[in-house]
């Protein structure tokens, strides 16, 4: 009983957290904590949620959720006879189990949903960029959209591309333009797409969720931030910061849906471009370092945890 | 493809390699290419006596569009499938990025 009662309150504490997360301030001065926090949160909150509901409902085999899974489906094959529990199930423990198996296969069929879906509008994608878009040798490895619109972006994979529009090209200058091809090159080397695509995931599979919509939304500004920190290596961040005003400023096209705040975001990004915050104090660093690291191995012990 | 959407009209085969003047194609690398661009569906073909004439099904300009949408993250999908630069803003709000763009120009 002890395996799941932790488990419900670990799943609980994660749920706070997230809560806590999505409002805190410190992230945007270490996006890159922050990032590896919400991993860890995210993670955490699937296994607590359905290791609890499990622990719960094979606490009769008494040996923790690992084995009381390979006992269940041990003693299912053989139809009940041989090593299987003498006593029957009690209700609730059915549900509990039902319930628990049902959460565990959902979050991973709509895991498994968003990556085959990300992975065919990439396909598609690369393959109208490959009949529509051009070259130019003033930019080289960069495609162009000929497009009056302005938009700047990365087709992530293991032959990452990055686009430029027509309409980029134009609103900005050369240093700014080196500028945003240095951010979109740190996503391509630090895999944000693959940061992001659990809690997309997540989002589409519950939309009504606020906490996960405003997960989503953090990570995604926190992946952002850490692109543009390590983009400020290798340019000026000031062309960085009026680069994105400039995008901001643009116009023309249409607004995204649930894009209300979008210019907030924008500013404070241009804000810890032109002005970064001091740095973290070191043992706020490590702690939140050392949260994430507990977090993660946590859920994962309690599974084999007997009793 | 930029040869059939230049000329307007279906074309065979024989005459897309004929227009690929820069590169000397053999004429059953076009024919192999037109027929993998037509089951990917991007090209719809008729019959023309022994020939096959293509056509293609939607306009450059089209595709171009539809590319832009899922750029700017207008499909609705909220897929993580790209990572984008910057998000477009309202009306309203792009007027305060114009000044602290212009208050940033000015310094």
């Amino acid at each position: 009983m002890i395996a799941a009662v932790a488990l419900a309150l670990l799943s609980i504490g994660c749920v706070v957290a997230a809560w806590r997360l999505a409002s805190a301030r410190w992230t945007w001065r270490a996006p890159r904590i922050a990032i590896l926090l919400w991993q860890s949160i995210g993670l955490t909150w699937g296994l607590a949620s359905t290791g609890a509901l499990l622990a719960y409902a094979l606490q009769p085999y008494g040996q923790g959720v690992v084995y009381g899974l390979h006992r269940y489906f041990d003693s299912a094959i053989s139809l009940g006879l041989g090593r299987g529990l003498r006593t029957p199930y009690d209700l609730s423990r059915s549900v509990a189990f039902v319930a628990g198996v049902a959460l565990l296969a959902l979050l991973i069929a709509v895991l498994v949903a968003a990556i085959w879906q990300t992975l065919r509008a990439r396909r598609r994608h690369r393959m109208l960029l490959s009949l529509t878009a051009r070259e130019d040798p003033h930019v080289p490895g960069v495609r162009i959209l000929d497009h009056p619109g302005a938009t700047a972006y990365c087709v992530p994979g293991l032959r990452a591309e990055v686009v430029v529009s027509a309409g980029a090209l134009r609103l900005l200058s050369k240093d700014e333009l080196a500028a945003v091809l240095a951010h979109e090159d740190a996503h391509v080397r630090e895999r944000h797409d693959l940061v992001l695509l659990p809690f997309a995931a997540l989002r589409r599979a519950i939309p009504w969720a606020r906490i996960v919509r405003d997960a989503q939304a953090s990570v995604a500004l926190l992946v952002e931030m850490a692109a543009d920190d390590r983009a400020r290596r290798h340019c000026s961040p000031r062309r960085l910061a009026t680069a994105l005003l400039r995008f901001g400023t643009a116009g023309g096209v249409p607004t995204p849906q649930g894009a209300i705040g979008a210019a907030g975001h924008v500013m404070a990004r241009v804000n810890r471009l032109i002005q970064p915050g001091a740095e973290l104090p070191r043992p706020f660093r490590y702690g939140m370092l050392a949260l994430s690291a507990v977090l993660t191995v946590s859920a994962p012990c309690l599974w084999v945890m007997p009793h | 493809m930029d040869i059939l959407w230049a000329q307007g009209t279906a074309l065979t085969a024989r005459e897309v390699g004929k227009l690929i003047s820069d590169r000397d194609l053999a004429p059953t690398t076009v024919m192999t290419v037109l027929d993998r661009l037509t089951r990917k569906g991007f090209l719809t073909r008729t019959r023309d006596g022994r020939a096959w004439r293509y056509q293609p099904v939607r306009s450059r300009d089209a595709y171009v569009a539809e590319l832009m949408l899922e750029a700017l993250d207008l499909t609705g999908d909220r897929s993580a499938a790209l990572t984008r630069f910057a998000q477009a803003v309202s009306d309203d709000e792009a007027e305060i990025l114009r000044k602290a763009l212009l208050e940033l120009e000015e310094e």
